[in-house]
């Protein structure tokens, strides 16, 4: 397959926590404006390849190609300048802001520079609606003004997102969203994943397999730190290996 | 870190800064005796409130608890003194520069030496490097060893020949410690309203998402740590000026923890509140002192006091208090 088939790329990626190989020579291509899912049973190594993906860990070893240019060791705060925005899986917000100002300053974050220190932020117009925008994409228009840390915890993991989209991603790599949502809040979620899906490279991290198959064209199975197999989603649904290892007899607990 | 002001505490506030604005008024009918130690006494309170509004900078808005601020203060103060001539009046326009530009880069280094540590660490080294400031002057015969140095002659703004400023005036030092502190209020307002001081509270409450985010959280903890170091530099120039003396005292961890207590009390992350502390915590000394010679077991059983039932600090009570009935509920 010739470079250019993928916006983002990792080839022979490794991670190592002191003996523990969290991730074991992952290669994935992630192609442009597809959906793209990661599966695997808890404490598979899906968020250590977020992280690794984000720049939130250095790598113990092996590469990863944005538009072809090795990003691997780059700094968290340059990796998410570049376009790859994430969300986490454990709701990282600032409770204590308000839903707006949230967006706002992840917004901000596109700004050249924020060493800027005269002018009152909420003056920078651009940066406002692009807040604006995140919050109405994320379905929370109306909540602008509520302190963060007051809102149901749905509202929060939509804002999560919010925020994401509010640095105006090319790529989303989504750590998953739904996690601990109840049924409604959940539909809901996947209904703004679809959404999504539509309009940027998605990269989804995701326990609940009726979300994965109503979002996903494309699904990676992780066990173990290692990569178990990577296609298209009927062709992975169908392949032996993936079912004896994981949605084997674990299938009818999703 | 609180951006807007409800109307009834501005109220509050602009009442509080007009009573002292006219102090040399009423102050004079009211204590009469006490007049003339009172004016050098809050004088002496305005400018620890500077010190305590620059470290509010780094505790308050940046969670960066820097047990090693005085040092900065210290060292405005003797890089006046080092800079003053024996019989006349250093020029303010050259000293004051100077003063300034050497706290920014000190605090600068420091700055950079320390923000890579955080939490206990981060004190540690700040405490460290403030008692090697101390040590530093304690020990240099040049500034005077641990007598301190005295600045003879205060330094004086002149134009043409005449002085404009005279700051061996009593009152017009007074008018300028008061112009100073609102000055580094409205510039610390200003800051924290922009979008580097935005980034700054952000770091204050959650750095690592600060970072996902695509802010470098370490150029602008050294960027504030710098502004706090020099707008401390800043008011300890003006504390060697109102006394005419330094000593190394003014660098020691004493007087960092002294200002941290007076953060802590006022509340932390809200400007004005450690400018209140900063006069509760001295009236406070002051008042006690006056009536038992063991003035410092009722200094004690305050601070325990208000930190017990104030969390947030005399300013959390006085926004809890504007919040709660501004909002008519
Ligand atoms: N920072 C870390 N230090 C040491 N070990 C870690 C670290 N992060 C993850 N691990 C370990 O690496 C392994 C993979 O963890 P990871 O969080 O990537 O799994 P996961 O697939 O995301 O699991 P889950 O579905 O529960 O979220 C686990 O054994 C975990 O304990
Ligand atoms: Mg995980």
């Amino acid at each position: 397959m010739s470079q250019s088939d993928f916006i983002l790329e990792t080839k022979e990626l490794t991670k190592v926590f002191g003996g523990l190989v969290a991730n074991s020579a992952v290669s994935i291509g992630f192609k442009e404006r597809e959906a793209h899912a990661i599966i695997g049973p808890n404490g598979a190594g899906k968020s250590t390849f977020v992280n690794l993906l984000t720049g939130h860990l250095p790598p113990s070893g092996g590469q990863i190609l944005f538009k072809g240019a090795n990003i691997a060791g780059l700094a968290a705060h340059k990796v998410t300048r570049l376009g790859i925005g994430r969300s986490y899986q454990k709701t990282n917000i600032f409770p204590s802001f308000s839903c707006f100002e949230n967006c706002r300053l992840a917004a901000q974050s596109r700004l050249a520079s924020s060493m800027k220190f005269f002018r009152s932020a909420s003056s920078y117009k651009a940066v406002s609606e692009q807040a604006e925008h995140a919050l109405e994409a994320a379905g929370l228009t109306g909540r602008s003004g509520r302190v963060a840390g007051t809102m149901s915890y749905g509202e929060q993991r939509q804002l999560e997102i919010a925020m994401v989209l509010a640095t105006a991603p090319q790529v989303l790599v989504l750590d998953e969203p739904l996690a601990g949502m109840g049924k409604e809040e959940s539909e809901h979620m996947v209904g703004l994943l679809r959404d999504l899906a539509r309009r940027y490279t998605l990269i989804l991290v995701e326990h609940d397999m009726d979300a994965v198959f109503a979002i996903a064209q494309t699904l990676s199975v992780m066990v173990n730190g290692t990569l178990l197999e990577s296609g298209p989603l009927d062709q992975i649904r169908s392949s032996k290996a993936v079912q004896d290892a994981y949605l084997g007899d674990g299938a009818e607990a999703y | 870190m609180t951006l807007h002001l409800p109307k009834r505490l501005a109220i509050v506030l602009v009442v509080l800064l007009a009573a002292l604005a006219l102090f040399p008024l009423w102050g004079k009918l009211v204590f009469a005796a006490k007049f003339a130690f009172l004016m050098q006494k809050l004088t002496g309170i305005m400018i620890l409130a500077i010190l305590a509004m620059s470290l509010d900078l780094l505790v308050g808005v940046a969670g960066l608890v820097s047990l090693g601020h005085a040092a900065f203060f210290g060292l405005g103060g003797y890089v006046l003194a080092m800079m003053s001539p024996q019989y006349e009046a250093a020029n303010l326009w050259v000293v004051l520069p100077a003063a300034l530009a050497v706290c920014a880069l000190a605090s600068l280094v420091v700055g950079y030496l320390s923000i890579r540590t955080s939490g206990i660490y981060f004190i540690m080294v700040t405490l460290a490097f403030g008692q090697m400031g101390y040590y530093f002057f304690n020990d240099s015969k040049a500034a005077g060893g641990s007598d301190g140095a005295y600045i003879y002659v205060k330094p004086t703004v002149e134009a043409f020949g005449i002085t404009v400023l005279d700051l061996e005036q009593k009152l017009t030092f007074f008018y300028v410690a008061l112009g100073v502190l609102v000055g580094v209020y409205a510039l610390l307002r200003m800051l924290l309203a922009s979008p580097f001081g935005r980034v700054l509270g952000a770091i204050g409450v959650n750095e690592y998402r600060v970072q996902g985010l695509g802010f470098n959280p370490m150029v602008y903890k050294l960027v504030a740590f710098t502004i706090a170091g020099t707008l401390a530099g800043l008011g300890g120039f003006l504390a060697a000026t109102q006394y005419g003396f330094v000593s190394p005292a003014m660098l020691g961890w004493h007087q960092s923890g002294h200002v941290l207590v007076m953060v802590i009390l006022g509340g932390m992350g809200t400007l004005f509140g450690p400018v209140l502390g900063a006069f509760i915590l001295e009236l406070a000394h002051f008042a006690f002192e006056s009536m038992t010679d063991h003035w410092l077991l009722p200094m004690g059983a305050m601070v325990i006091a208000i930190v017990l039932l104030l969390p947030k600090g005399v300013a959390g009570l006085l926004l809890q208090w504007s919040k709660g009935k501004g909002a008519g509920e």
